[in-house]
Formats: C-alpha cells, structure tokens, sequence
C-alpha cells in the first residue's frame, strides 16, 4: 500500500459523518449500511423499501461520480474468489446477528453513546485485527 | 417521495466519503488490521473524521420529537450488550479481516463493477437472508 492517505481520510470521514447526521435529521433514520440493505430483504414495496434503495443507488452513484472525476477506482482485492465468498457470507450473517456493522455500531452508534455499539464495534475490530494477522503472519 | 429523494442524496454523499477516503480499497482496510504489517493508519482519520461530524450533532437530534420532514425519529431500542451481539460482530470482524470489506464500501463498490465485488454482495445478502431466517429482528 502506498503512503497513509490522512487528508483524505478526514475529509472522507467528515462527509461519511455529515451523511449520517442528515440521515438523522431529516429522515430520522440511523444510517447503518447493513440495516439499509436487511431491510430491501426484509421490507414490501413501500416507502419503507424506497428510501433503502433509493440510499443504496445513492452509495453506488456517489463511488461512480467519484470514479469517473478521478479516471479510476483503487480497488486492490485482497482475497481470492472463494475467499470473497467466505467473506461475504460472514460480513453479511455477521451483522445481521450483531445488528449493525462499521456505520451502524462504529459511527452512528458511538454518536449515540451507546455502550451496546462499544462492545460491538471493539469486538469486530479485535476480531478483524486478529483475522488478518493469522492470514498474513501466521498461515 | 420527500425521504427517498434526500436518502438519494445523503447516499451519495456518504458514497462520496468512502470514496475519497479510500475505505472502498480493501488495501486501506487489510492495511489498517495489519498491525503487525505496514500499518496504515487511515482509517483512524476516517473515523475520527466522522465521529467529529455526528458526536457533536447526534444527542441534539435525538431530543428533536420529529424530523425535520416531520416523522418521528427511527432509534434502536436495544440496550443489552448479550452474547448475540457479541457473537454477530466476531463473525463480522472475521469476515472483514479476510476481504477488507465491510458492507458500505461493499455497496459503493458496485460502481466498480469487478466481479469480486459482485460475488461479494450477492453472499453478503445471502448471510443477511440466512440470519433473518434463523431468527430475525
């Protein structure tokens, strides 16, 4: 990887930060990604389901808009296809068992003081952090 | 209508964000959890980053009895920190070491179009579907 990317970081993280709050304010909504997508699942075809989508295309035109002023996307993976597939199977069991995932529990939930999302967003990084040193250091 | 069109936007603001900070780059993540590695320090900005722009903002909202389209506000109830919890966001954090993705960046990657991130989502909603059905809330 090339060198830390900490003015970027900061700016991303204040917008990242800034969507949220207006998610609050005016839809009254937590914007936690995996609750967002739980609940196209979970939710008929009402304005339940729309706003979810509607914040899911918005996600993905965000990242294209970004793409196409910048002529790319880095976008290194670091996992082969079964990997991905692992991955994905547990990202998505995962948040749903512990309702929430880095927005939901690491951003909105910390916002909100809530203890439940300290637990949550500690384990998942302790457990990330530990994952990655079997991967790369130990096997 | 109203809150589609401001989530519309508000995600492509947060799309904006991951973008710009990279944390749609599994590199910056594994690079970041590698402690023992290069560590990449960019995700603490990107947290710091977004805590400053919410911490400040989140208690004086939740005393707001509506939104400002006038519906009430949406917040988790649960308060318990219990074995679920816990479980749920170990098995998450495995599978974040082992991509370097996590469900935002997974989404925002779609843009992308590289199969991976393809193969990715489709489990990823799959894992979604699997734990609603064991027992959903």
């Amino acid at each position: 990887m090339a060198e830390a990317n900490l003015y970027g970081g900061l700016l991303g993280g204040l917008l990242i930060g800034l969507a949220a709050t207006l998610l609050l304010l005016v839809n009254g909504r937590i914007a936690g990604i995996s609750g967002i997508l739980a609940g196209l699942i979970t939710s008929k075809f009402t304005s339940e389901w729309f706003w979810r989508a509607a914040f899911v295309i918005g996600l993905v035109c965000g990242a294209a808009f970004h793409a196409w002023l910048r002529g790319a996307i880095p976008l290194q993976h670091q996992a082969g296809t079964s990997l991905l597939l692992l991955a994905g199977l547990l990202v998505g069991f995962g948040t749903r068992l512990g309702s929430g995932c880095t927005s939901g529990h690491g951003v909105c939930g910390l916002a909100r003081r809530s203890p439940r999302s300290l637990a949550a967003t500690a384990t998942f990084i302790a457990c990330g952090i530990l994952t990655v040193y079997l991967m790369r250091h130990v096997f | 209508m109203l809150p589609a069109i401001s989530s519309f936007a508000l995600g492509i603001l947060f799309g904006l964000g991951l973008s710009i900070s990279q944390m749609t780059d599994p590199a910056r993540v594994i690079g970041f959890l590698d402690i023992a590695g290069r560590w990449d320090p960019t995700l603490i900005c990107v947290m710091g980053g977004a805590l400053a722009a919410t911490l400040p903002f989140f208690p004086w909202i939740q005393k707001r009895q509506k939104t400002l389209l006038g519906e009430p506000l949406r917040l988790p109830i649960q308060s318990r920190i219990d074995a679920r919890l816990i479980i749920g966001a170990a098995i998450f954090g495995i599978g974040w070491g082992l991509a370097g993705l996590c469900p935002g960046p997974a989404l925002a990657n779609l843009a992308s179009a590289s199969p991976g991130i393809v193969l990715f989502v489709l489990a990823m909603i799959a894992g979604q579907w699997l734990a609603l059905r064991l027992g959903s809330r």
